[in-house]
């Protein structure tokens, strides 16, 4: 089962519910940390990492001496990462998407294909809980194609978290995309409000069931639980603003550790999203 | 023409409603939200919409099924897994990279252009207003953060406004690189916790990567002082000037339920003079002031 935790709104409480969780079910599950760009569930998990690996994705490179200039590679491109000029071919590698299509119509057999950094993978554990995060290179604008990468080693044997990236667009589908459920995080503020709308109809485009997760729940107002019932959203779980619960995230601690009485709640989370993936199994999307 | 971008990496530690507080401040400015994908600047700022105009981005494949011959080519090639066994593209995998469109032996693949979402012109109480909206699941989130920032700076120009206050995105990706090039200076907002440690450490690498000089406010900084302090030092190590401390304050999340900026909602607090504070410290920093040269050595390190 893959259960993806996700948000629109970005610090809504993502990290502390997939680290939470992750902590709660112990040795069943793998804790994939797909926000890319800014990975943080191993702040809190604190895990042992035990491999890197560097991940690359490839690009063209041109072989001049055999180039007949013949510009079918950069007007194939779409993505204007080749441009001929003169007797040059200028690769503008960061703008590929490593389609291979340069490759195929190269009609000298010029382009061979070497690798961009897209950053790296870290694999490791807490106690007996598997921890895999991605971890862009600082300069690198693609995350969906390391977030593809993450995904892929994930262990099918075990429960699978997912950590999302925040917003509504390619990284966050690349990282919701084939899970059975999708948790959604939020906090009952107008910004709360206005991107768990975007989260929703992201989720419904992609036909997942879901849930809500209402984070600090008592400031703000009242909109956010009148919306999710009207729209069919299950609220799972709602957890108080609590300076404790603040003060311990700013050290780094896991909220089920400072404060124990958590962790039952989150073994109830995790049963109401087993009862609706089972539902769902049934009658398809049946709380849409 | 100056233009300040406020962004995080880590999202939620405050950049809009410090963007519209700023916004209440600043003098002749236009306004520029650069979080296209979970936009919010306008929630504050009720802008009157005067013009919408669609955003295209690429093409995406649509395979037509009477042209089709089921040779399979399209499928062995894509390299997004994107092309099904019954010959039907699935939009949300499509790259728009194009090559089952020029490889198709019978021309069965159109390419239509996509419409990726909108961008709007708008007035508000503070000044003129550049949006967007990134249609769901949609890619192009850097060229439509680029659209945005090009036509608030054209408008600014053509109007005489001397300052654009840009609403960043949060991370380090590509709408991120998009929202910050060529920026005068960018005041990144932090709250102290170990995420948000780590996440303006990565945010600095790429400032300093793209050579943008930046300052860092600190949010909620009561929450762990300490951790303000590992905040401040690392921000001194890297050549970035602090322009001040706000504490945790309930007032915010109010003003924001009233649709409302700080500095419109309520007393003037400890927390409003702060604000006030922080605004002339960046509005009069050396980064803001560069007198029209980039100045290396204002940049991060």
């Amino acid at each position: 089962m893959i259960i993806s935790i996700a948000s629109g709104k970005g610090g809504t409480g993502k990290t502390t519910v997939a680290t939470s969780l992750a902590f709660t079910l112990g040795s069943r599950v793998e804790l994939l940390d797909c926000d890319v760009e800014e990975p943080n569930a191993h702040l809190f998990l604190k895990p042992s990492i035990e491999r890197t690996e560097r991940v690359d994705t490839p690009v063209p490179l041109v072989d001049e001496a055999k180039c007949s200039f013949c510009k079918k590679c950069s007007d194939l491109c779409r993505f204007n990462a080749l441009a001929v000029v003169g007797r040059r071919v200028l690769v503008f590698a960061e703008l590929c998407h490593s389609c291979g299509g340069c490759l195929l119509v190269c009609p000298e057999g010029a382009i061979t294909e070497t690798g961009r950094e897209l950053g790296t993978i870290n694999f490791g554990h807490r106690d007996q809980i598997g921890f895999i995060n991605g971890q862009l290179r600082v300069g690198e604008a693609m995350s969906p194609p390391l977030i593809k990468r993450v995904r892929a080693a994930a262990d099918p044997d075990r429960i699978t978290l997912i950590d999302a990236p925040p917003g509504t667009s390619c990284p966050v589908i690349a990282a919701m995309h084939g899970a059975d459920f999708v948790l959604l995080v939020t906090e009952p503020t107008p910004f709360g409000l206005h991107d768990l709308k975007l989260a929703v109809e992201a989720v419904k485009l992609l036909g997942i069931p879901a849930g809500l997760v209402v984070n600090r729940a008592d400031i703000g107002d009242e909109a956010v639980f009148a919306y999710a019932e009207n729209e069919g959203l299950p609220l799972l779980l709602t957890i108080p603003f609590d300076r404790r619960i603040a003060e311990a995230y700013s050290r780094g601690t896991l909220v089920v550790e400072e404060l124990p009485e958590w962790r039952q709640q989150f073994v109830e989370l995790f049963d109401r999203i087993e009862r609706l993936v089972g539902r769902s199994k049934e009658t398809p999307c049946a709380n849409w | 023409m100056r233009e300040l971008v406020i962004i995080s990496g880590k999202g939620g530690t405050g950049k809009t409603s410090l963007t519209a507080a700023f916004a209440a401040l600043a003098e002749n400015s236009v306004l520029c939200d650069a979080d296209v994908d979970a936009a919010d600047l306008h929630l504050l700022m009720q802008p009157q919409m005067r013009r919408r105009t669609d955003f295209l981005g690429g093409g995406k494949a649509r395979i037509n099924p009477a042209l089709c011959t089921g040779c399979g080519t399209c499928r062995a090639l894509c390299r997004f897994d994107a092309i099904s066994e019954r010959f039907e593209v699935d939009p949300i995998r499509c790259e728009g990279c194009g090559v089952c469109v020029d490889f198709c032996p019978v021309a069965a693949v159109d390419f239509p252009v996509q419409r990726c979402g909108e961008w709007y012109l708008s007035a508000t109480r503070f000044g003129p207003m550049v949006h967007a909206r990134l249609g769901i699941a949609e890619e192009n989130s850097g060229k439509l953060v680029s659209l945005v920032r090009k036509e608030a700076r054209q408008l600014a120009e053509e109007r005489g406004f001397d300052l654009i206050l840009t609403d960043g995105p949060p991370g380090i990706g590509c709408p991120v690189i998009a929202a910050i090039g060529g920026a005068t200076a960018l005041v990144i907002v932090v709250e102290p916790t170990v995420s948000g440690l780590h996440d303006m450490e990565r945010v600095l690498d790429l400032a300093a990567h793209f050579r943008v000089p930046g300052m860092v406010c600190v949010n909620k900084f009561d929450l762990n002082p300490e951790m303000t302090e590992a905040i401040e030092r690392l921000a001194g190590k890297r050549n970035v000037a602090l322009v001040g401390r706000i504490p945790f304050d309930p007032v915010f999340t109010h003003a924001m339920v009233a649709g409302k900026t700080l500095f419109e909602y309520g007393e003037a607090t400890p927390t409003h003079r702060l604000v006030r504070e922080i605004w002339a410290n960046i509005i009069d920093s050396p980064s803001m002031n560069p007198l029209g040269i980039v100045d290396f050595n204002a940049t991060i390190h």
